[in-house]
């Protein structure tokens, strides 16, 4: 650890209209375990990057080894033993194990070979891996260690690692960090990003903050508190949500034992889900990607029918109704995707309030569009939701994700639904707008609201559900109130460990 | 009406020559679509294929030269699709369009000079022993040599995409273009090959039609072959062994159809004509109905962040 390995001095990067880093500088040692901390949009990612040969920096350098280090591509970057495993898998779907593997490597063995040290490093980690199975059909924790099986096999001296945990079970997680652990032992220095702060206190022996491109400040994560590092992170004090305890009242939305077949090729079918919500009431929904979320996103907002009595709204059966009758009535949904789901990329933010507010704002009459209304309405979302954006006539491409996730969640909001059903709602947000989303949803509930938040970020389903349960492979555990449940029975409900097993070494 | 007048073994023979020009121009847009761009001027393509090759073709008197020109028309009209959709990220299909409807435009104006002419023959494979077997002689040994070299194009590009490293590379595009960008390929200049392979193979199925098999210049004489070679593509769900089936069932289909039309079958002409396309489709799209298998990335443009 005394050791530096990489060590980065004046990194700076600007793009048109914002520096995504300005005069970086740190230094990673051999075998430590580094984090880098930052909100959405503070240059985390075009950081490592950098380091990673995808991108030039303008200014600065980097030393690895005691040698300048000058990345012209990624392939340079991996043969002097860097690699990386993306936050958004840099997967191919319809290729399998062995073939995804080979095209990260430089100088891939035999494809018969290959799948032999596939088996061999797989296991000696405790990720098992059938190398010819197809990619598309696998969990997303199993897509993971395809990830990181494809590092290992390069020896790598440093493992770059955007955000791994977000799609893994707490028990999965607990087996990555062995399995990382036993890395560092081995010598290899892990720079670690990850919104997840108790994560980082966990595992990581060093940290640096970023705050819009520049460094902000060192910590010593295991002697820091998360409060502390989120502050340092946001530049101002936190504010948690909060809410009043209220007893629930009547069920408003039921779901009565919905199965539905899954519409993409690659999608989880829905088998026999059942539940009720309450007015006022706040029920999370757990589970790792792909096990059935979109799809019962779906099947709530009318995308996907069913049979009417599967889905019984105040009593009335609408499983056969499509997304406008149930506006109408007022089940109202926000999807997880907010580009071409929730919104639609090359319309203003006017059109994109009119698409899903036009019903129950009155913002039509006799087919004909108010644009003075929808505008006005587009505005009070901007205003009330501190959407960052010079006007309502912007695109919704040209948000950032955190500014169009507030916008997209605050237009449901403010349509007065009596039941909202939201699919991460706070996916890639930073904290400080995650928790003006979050007391949005909690104020809904308060008023009367039934909310169903679906997520993926278990702190958050904590923090704001009052029932809670977990989808896995298309069915719904037991619902249990979420006060008092341990996070080790949380990783239960959603599954438990798909398989894995501890590092066995 | 007089069946006994087919010949099973010519029927076979012709039906190899009918089906090369698709089978040329199927397994280039396959490759090109395999990488995940969708060009569907493949008509255009083959029609100043056809034309160059034909001009090249009668100004060296050599058809071997003939082809080299029309793999270089091709490529050289898909540099324009290159230039629109891979640099000014312009829409595929619009500009696959374009293509067509330019290509049809710029081939008949080089063709005015031609038409009416002869192209020089070109040379039948002879082989001393083989070509000389019953059936089996007649069949496989004494076509021209663009029949063979289609037939090892479509073995080619399944051992390149199934067996070696730039195969993948190239599937791996097709699938995640964004994924392959991250990883370090080069996702653009490895479109760019594929288009221009694309476009060298349609060339060479135009001037097949306009060397061999016409063998004359009319303006608009590849009609519309390079549209069955993409539907062919789609429908083979995008395997080349299934190409080959589509194009020999394709040209099977029409040399019979023409058979039965000499021989008088009491259909109407236009059904008998209509059939190669019907039968062709319908038994793809039966073949292709489970799982369609199409690129991932098919169409898409991409445009990679700095």
């Amino acid at each position: 650890m005394s050791q530096s390995l990489l060590s980065i001095r004046g990194l700076t990067k600007a793009y048109p209209g914002v520096v995504a880093n300005d005069d970086v500088s740190f230094e990673i040692g051999k075998g430590e375990v580094h984090a880098l901390l930052g909100e959405n949009g503070a240059g985390k990612s075009t950081l490592v990057k950098m380091i990673y040969g995808l991108v030039k920096p303008d200014a600065g350098e980097m030393v690895l080894d005691g040698r300048s280090y000058v990345p012209a591509e990624p392939s340079m970057a991996r043969q002097l033993g860097v690699a990386m495993v993306f936050q958004h898998f840099s997967l191919f779907d319809a290729l399998n194990v062995a073939e995804n593997i080979a095209l990260g490597m430089e100088n891939p063995p035999r494809p018969r070979d290959l799948a032999g040290r596939i088996r061999e490093v797989s296991e000696l980690y405790g990720l098992p891996l059938d190398p010819f199975r197809t990619v598309g059909d696998l969990s997303a924790g199993e897509r993971q260690r395809v990830e990181i099986v494809r590092c290992l096999l390069q020896d790598p001296k440093l493992l770059i690692m955007d955000e791994p945990t977000s799609v893994l079970t707490p028990q999965e997680v607990e087996i990555l960090f062995r399995t990382l652990m036993k890395l560092r032992d081995e010598g290899t220095a892990i720079l670690y990003i990850s919104h997840k702060l108790e994560e980082i206190r966990a595992l990581c022996d060093g940290a640096t903050i970023l705050r819009l491109g520049k460094k902000v400040g060192t910590c010593v994560p295991k002697e820091t508190t998360a409060r502390a590092m989120a502050e340092m992170m946001v530049g101002s004090e936190l504010h948690t949500p909060s809410r009043e305890a209220k007893a629930p009242g009547a069920v408003r939305l039921a779901l009565k034992g919905l199965s539905v077949k899954s519409p993409g090729e690659f999608g989880t079918s829905l088998k026999g889900i059942s539940l009720e919500v309450r007015a006022g009431e706040v029920l999370g929904l757990a589970g790792v990607a792909g096990n059935g979320q979109d799809e019962l996103l779906g099947a709530l907002s009318g995308e996907i029918l069913s049979a009417p009595a599967m889905v019984e709204f105040d009593g009335t059966p609408v499983g056969g109704m499509g997304p406008m009758a149930r506006r109408r009535l007022g089940l109202l949904t926000g999807p997880e995707e907010r580009l071409g789901h929730a919104a639609a990329p090359d319309m203003s933010l006017t059109e994109n309030a009119l698409l899903t507010g036009a019903e129950r704002r009155g913002l039509m009459s006799n087919g004909f569009l108010k644009w003075g209304k929808a505008r006005s309405f587009a505005e009070e979302v901007i205003a009330r939701f501190d959407v960052r954006t010079p006007g309502p006539e912007v695109a919704a491409r040209a948000l950032s994700g955190g500014n169009l996730q507030k916008f997209v969640i605050g237009r449901e909001v403010m349509q007065n639904p009596q039941v909202l059903v939201v699919n991460q709602p706070t996916w890639g947000v930073d904290a400080a707008a995650a928790a003006t989303i979050r007391q949005a949803i909690l104020d809904l509930a308060a008023g009367g609201t039934a909310v169903i938040v679906i997520s993926q970020d278990l702190d958050e389903l904590m923090e704001i559900s009052d029932r809670f349960a977990a989808l896995n492979e298309g069915r719904l555990s037991d619902i249990r109130p979420a006060q008092g449940l341990t996070v080790d029975e949380i990783g239960l409900m959603m599954g438990g460990s798909h398989g894995m097993e501890v590092a066995h070494v | 009406m007089d069946l006994s007048a087919i010949n099973p073994v010519l029927l076979v023979a012709s039906l190899m020559v009918a089906a090369t020009p698709i089978l040329l121009a199927a397994i280039g847009e396959l490759v090109v679509e395999k990488a995940g761009v969708l060009n569907l001027g493949v008509e255009g393509m083959m029609i100043t294929g056809a034309i160059c090759g034909f001009a090249v073709a009668v100004e060296t008197g050599s058809p071997l030269m003939g082809f080299v020109g029309a793999a270089a028309g091709g490529a050289g009209l898909s540099l324009l699709f290159v230039a629109l959709t891979q640099y000014a990220l312009a829409n595929q299909v619009a500009s696959g369009l374009s293509l067509t409807l330019f290509g049809l435009g710029l081939s008949a104006l080089i063709g005015q000079r031609y038409v009416g002419e002869r192209p020089p023959p070109a040379q039948r494979l002879d082989l001393p022993v083989l070509s000389d077997l019953p059936v089996v002689g007649r069949i496989l040994f004494s076509h021209d040599l663009m029949v063979y070299v289609g037939l090892a194009l479509v073995v080619a590009v399944w051992a390149m995409l199934k067996f070696t490293r730039a195969g993948l590379i190239l599937r791996a595009v097709g699938e995640n273009h964004e994924a392959a960008h991250a990883l370090g390929y080069k996702v653009r200049r490895i479109r760019i090959l594929a288009i221009l392979f694309g476009g060298a193979c349609a060339g060479m199925g135009g001037a097949y039609i306009s060397l061999l098999r016409v063998p004359q210049w009319v303006d608009g004489m590849t009609a519309g072959t390079g549209w069955i070679a993409l539907a062919l593509v789609v429908f083979a769900s995008w395997k080349p062994g299934r190409v080959l089936l589509g194009a020999y069932l394709f040209g099977g289909v029409t040399v019979l159809q023409l058979n039965l039309q000499a021989a008088g079958l009491a259909i109407p002409v236009e059904y008998l004509s209509m059939s190669p396309y019907l039968i062709t489709i319908l038994v793809l799209v039966i073949m292709s109905s489970h799982r369609s298998g199409a690129p991932a990335s098919l169409g898409r443009t991409f445009h990679a962040s700095q």
